[in-house]
């Protein structure tokens, strides 16, 4: 990015943006609406940076061909929506199993199938977690303002980068749609994880070596180095030769989960909204996030304290936190533009009886202020 | 030619390999082999790409880097490794159903692009791995195991297919002739550009099995009745010809690559 860094742009804008500033230097995707100007964004600037731009033929091979580009040393990334999103699962397992860094942007549309394609949802929540099939650990991240595409964006890559994993960063279409101002400022020293290298000689390295702590993560050397490697999809030894022997199996099962939830304290990032004294809680995410602050600031102005917890990550949970919260409050609602997925988790979490309720729309339109204090009404008073 | 042999490229403490007595798949691996070995190619700077199936496991045997992805992909992870790093060279791995089934539309727009990859499709007729059900490219009227009283469907063409999508080198050889093999994979990698080969092979155990050819011997007899060279069949009628898979190259030309046609497009954009 060239001239001032203060921008009024859309969160589509800011995620290439974003990405550009992480040092992504791969992009390979499909058109589909409402994620398409990131790849447009990525066509004309990723030549400017030296790197490649690719049209693929659908979304299977647009996630196979940045799992590809991240083994061959690039930070790759790729954007889509749900039916998009939907084809990239098998795939975003490969990435899983290899341990290959890539970072993939699910702008939300409502669904399911075709659904609404112009139309804001929050229904892939799930799906970010569990759409691969297998036991697995899954990070995911969700703005909700054009700041936090661009941010969150980096902290995807670096996430990526560090934990060796895909990383979904969950937008929807009304932040990514959204224009407001931003700052796309220069990350900062330590901000950017740059791919480490093994220091072995090349024999004795082992590309999937797990650390029993999850503590260390083993580098990933690209393809052309010195160290000559093996990734692949099927289950495998340290070495990444094909095993499927049952001690092996369950190793390699629990380090990739194990990886992700050990180091949940590291990665899960919430936001507090007028907690310290209140009675009351949001749970809330992405576009719901931002009527929520508003009807945070209503709730209060009426005297009712009510606060707000926005889950920047959405995976790993945050589980500390929900519980924490919902320990001392008298009641909580879940806001979000699905049938109750997040709710799901904080019912989970639920040890305390504590009343919570969910504040849903999955008719293609916002969730407003207006909606959440109606609802909210008779349960916080 | 370099000094190196089969044998350098060889991950010789995996053999034996899974493969059945009889199958085709080791007679294409050591036509690549010898080929990496013409070539004298750099194993750090060299990747083998799989996808799923019995040939799919080929990289296992190869000492070279290895990215055996998820069936029916491999091209498309091939093609996000080369251009990643144009200086790596890139070999794909496929089978019938793996290549040309379940990754045919990657085939024919690989084709199309032009990434300068070598595609290496062992054409078995059936999908092998699995048990031998039937493919894009089982032979109408064979049996297999989903079509038990003869496949009610046309098979794929393969060399056409590519060749007609733009492929700018296309051959086909046979396992019963490993050397001319050698030859095509050998071209394969020393163009630029998207290189496909197909080798037809034979599964006794599962094709041959159910289709009167039980032992190897005569899926290779059955083979050679299949194939005709390319040179001689234009000589040749076309009732000759009815049925049967040309043997040889059917396109070979040079346009830029993927890689050459983006740099040119950025750079002159960069000069509007």
């Amino acid at each position: 990015m060239t001239g001032h860094p203060v921008v009024f742009a859309s969160g589509n804008e800011a995620i290439a943006e974003g990405a550009l500033a992480a040092g992504a230097r791969f992009y390979a995707g499909y058109p589909i609406t409402p994620s398409s100007e990131i790849a447009e964004a990525a066509a004309r600037r990723m030549p400017e940076v030296g790197g490649v731009y690719i049209q693929m033929e659908d979304e299977l091979s647009s996630m196979a061909a940045i799992i590809g580009a991240s083994a061959a040393g690039k930070k790759a990334f790729t954007a889509t929506s749900g039916p998009g999103f939907s084809l990239m699962q098998e795939n975003l397992g490969m990435a899983v199993m290899g341990e290959i860094p890539c970072v993939v942007v699910n702008v939300q549309r409502s669904g399911p199938s075709t659904g609404m394609a112009t139309k804001p949802a929050q229904g892939d929540v799930m799906q970010a977690r569990w759409g691969t099939h297998g036991d697995h650990g899954m990070i995911a991240l969700a703005p909700s303002s054009v700041q936090d595409c661009y941010d969150l964006t980096i902290r995807a890559f670096s996430l990526a980068e560090k934990y060796r994993t895909p990383v979904v960063l969950l937008a929807d279409a009304a932040i990514a749609k959204l224009r407001e101002r931003a700052v796309f400022r220069a990350p900062s020293p330590g901000e950017i994880v740059e791919r480490a290298m093994p220091t072995c000689q090349p024999e004795e390295f082992r590309p999937f070596a797990v650390d029993p702590e999850e503590r260390a993560i083993t580098p990933l050397p690209p393809f052309g180095g010195d160290y000559v490697l093996r990734i692949t999809g099927s289950m495998h030894d340290e070495r990444g030769g094909q095993n499927a022997s049952p001690a092996i199996a369950d190793k390699m099962i629990r380090h990739l989960t194990d990886k992700l939830e050990k180091n949940r304290a590291d990665i899960v990032q919430i936001r507090e909204y007028a907690l310290e004294d209140a009675e009351y809680a949001l749970f809330s995410f992405g576009c719901s996030a931002r009527a929520s602050r508003a009807a945070v600031k209503t709730a209060r102005a009426r005297g009712k304290r009510v606060g707000l917890l926005e889950l920047t990550t959405l995976w790993p949970f945050p589980d500390d936190e929900v519980r924490s919260l919902l320990s001392r409050v008298k009641g909580a609602a879940v806001v979000e533009m699905n049938l109750g997925q997040v709710e799901r988790e904080a019912r989970r979490l639920n040890d305390f009886g504590v009343p919570v309720l969910g504040v849903h729309r999955v008719d293609g339109m916002l969730i407003t202020p207006a909606d959440i204090l109606s609802c909210t009404e008779e349960a916080f008073s | 030619m370099s000094m190196l042999n089969f044998m350098d490229y060889l991950s010789a403490h995996k053999l034996p390999t899974i493969w059945c007595p009889g199958c085709g798949n080791g007679i294409v691996l050591k036509a690549i082999l010898n080929a990496f070995a013409d070539l004298g190619l750099d194993r750090r700077k060299t990747v083998a790409v799989s996808g799923i199936g019995c040939w799919g496991w080929a990289d296992d045997y190869i000492d070279v880097n290895a990215f055996h992805g998820t069936h029916g992909r491999a091209l498309a992870f091939a093609t996000g490794i080369k251009l990643a790093n144009p200086e790596l060279t890139v070999i794909v791995l496929m089978g019938d159903g793996d290549g040309a089934t379940i990754g045919g539309n990657h085939l024919i727009h690989a084709a199309r692009r032009n990434v300068d990859l070598t595609a290496v499709v062992v054409n078995n007729f059936n999908y092998g791995m699995t048990g031998g059900q039937y493919s894009g490219t089982t032979p109408a009227g064979s049996r297999t195991s989903t079509s038990p009283l003869g496949h009610a469907e046309d098979p794929f063409d393969l060399c056409a297919l590519t060749a007609a999508a733009g492929a700018p080198y296309v051959a086909r050889g046979s396992i019963r002739d490993g050397t001319a093999m050698r030859r095509l994979i050998r071209n394969g990698l020393s163009r630029r550009g998207f290189s496909f080969i197909e080798a037809l092979s034979v599964c006794p155990t599962h094709f041959g099995r159910r289709n009167d050819t039980r032992t190897p011997f005569e899926m290779y007899q059955r083979l050679g009745d299949m194939t005709l060279p390319l040179e001689t069949s234009a000589s040749l009628s076309e009732e000759e010809r009815r049925g049967k898979l040309l043997l040889g190259t059917f396109a070979d030309k040079a346009p830029d690559d993927w890689t050459t046609r983006y740099k040119q497009a950025v750079r002159k954009g960069e000069r509007s």
